[in-house]
């Protein structure tokens, strides 16, 4: 029987190459502080990734890692998790990643509710590629890939989450690096599809979300396992609700078990 | 905060957050070539280390104690944990120790509250003490601070900024 991993066992040798400051240091460190709580030993644990900063995380850890596609960690991570159902699968992302290039794939892996944990580290900018809006900017965030702002309204992830049927939904700060790693303790203990927002501040494209720890204050509420009453403090949520938010009790998808149908009664059913 | 030993580990608990967050600094400073600010913060991560393993050996105990809950703290971290977002690329040894200072300020106003609060005499008097050694820190990082170049105007000026989105 092996010893308890400490967070730092969840650590890889390489540093990361984020900027000084930014908010994906502080989800490291309460990613790994998380496994740590839940007992798990980083061979029974995969992370997957695309592509972005936040997607870096994989070969920060000492876990099984997958950095893949633009966009396309939630298929790959579904995957591994309905063929090896004994791993905990964490997903990494950010909003660039999971919410645009990835979009399509983040209301399917909620639809389906594999037991999949999605931490989106959310920054309101395309940062690897240098500052670009993404769909969670502000309309009126002026720079000078966007002069003038885009316009546009902002994706409001969370609300998504819930009508595609995530069973889990809470928003984290980085600037909690405790409140966070037990929020993600808690959502990879929930059953089904769990998400969770952190809000990760950008301290070089987006210097001003340094007020975020000013901002970011706990859910004054509890959670509810209500979609309806859950919809309605989303909608009505002003971003910084820091907490679990919804707890929802969907059955779970899983792979039919080993041993089921032979692979000759299913190609009868495809036959025309 | 009634029991001696909840204290201790919180006291225990606050030196290692900071311990972890100075390491977590030096570590981003080396990544990106400031080894000079990256050394210091190194060693302010000796220094909290040497006092978190102090109170492990005066409360004997072999590892580290239960965590108190998370959201212990009057805010997120622990008051002497620097902030996560402090750093600066360019900064210089004087900016670290500023940062070292704040930090020891809010630890030692933590540990006067509690000298002055109605906790049991074991407790107020170990924060006492506590509280008169961090006042020493402070103390010993304003010096440090008068014998390190105060950075001039203009210190983060880069000519060739990693930001330019031009």
């Amino acid at each position: 029987m092996n010893a308890p991993a400490k967070a730092t066992d969840f650590k890889s040798d390489y540093k990361p190459v984020w900027c000084p400051g930014c908010g994906d240091y502080s989800v490291l460190a309460a990613m790994t502080k998380a496994l740590a709580m839940l007992e798990l030993r980083p061979e029974n644990v995969a992370v997957v990734s695309g592509i972005g900063c936040s997607s870096r995380i994989p070969a920060y850890t000492t876990c099984y890692g997958f950095h893949g596609v633009h966009g396309r960690a939630l298929p790959a991570a579904t995957g591994l998790k309905v063929a090896r159902p004994e791993l905990t699968v964490l997903v990494a992302s950010g909003d660039g990643d999971g919410y645009s290039i990835g979009g399509n794939h983040f209301l399917h892996a909620c639809r389906r509710n594999v037991d999949l944990t999605y931490i989106v580290m959310d920054n309101h900018v395309y940062g690897m590629t240098k500052g670009q809006p993404s769909p969670t900017t502000e309309p009126d965030w002026c720079s000078k890939l966007a002069p003038g702002g885009t316009g546009l309204r902002e994706f409001h992830p969370l609300v998504i989450a819930l009508a595609s049927g995530a069973n889990f939904i809470a928003r984290a700060f980085s600037g909690d690096p405790n409140g966070c790693a037990a929020l993600i303790a808690e959502a990879v203990r929930h059953p089904g599809f769990s998400f969770i927002e952190v809000l990760s501040p950008c301290v070089t494209f987006r210097p001003e979300q340094r007020a975020w720890k000013e901002k970011a204050h706990p859910a004054p509420v509890e959670y509810t396992d209500d979609p309806g009453r859950a919809a309605r403090r989303l909608m009505t949520d002003d971003g910084f609700n820091i907490g679990v938010l919804y707890k929802g009790s969907r059955p779970v998808y899983a792979a039919a078990p080993a041993g089921g149908r032979p692979v000759v009664e299913l190609e009868q059913a495809f036959r025309l | 905060m009634k029991q001696y030993a909840d204290f201790m580990a919180r006291a225990y608990t606050l030196e290692l957050e900071a311990t972890e967050r100075y390491a977590q600094f030096a570590e981003q400073l080396e990544t990106h070539n400031n080894r000079e600010v990256a050394q210091l913060f190194r060693k302010l991560a000796e220094i909290e280390k040497l006092h978190a393993k102090r109170i492990l050996d005066e409360m004997k105990w072999p590892s580290m104690p239960a965590l108190p809950p998370a959201f212990a703290w009057d805010g997120a971290e622990g008051p002497e944990t620097a902030p996560f977002d402090a750093l600066h690329y360019l900064m210089q040894p004087w900016h670290a120790l500023e940062i070292a200072l704040r930090c020891e300020l809010d630890a030692q106003k933590y540990f006067r509250q509690i000298a002055d609060s109605s906790a049991p005499q074991k407790v107020r008097d170990a924060a006492r003490e506590m509280a008169a050694e961090e006042a020493e820190h402070v103390r010993l990082i304003r010096e440090w601070m008068a014998r390190v170049p105060r950075p001039e105007a203009g210190w983060d000026e880069d000519p060739d900024p990693p930001r330019t989105n031009e």
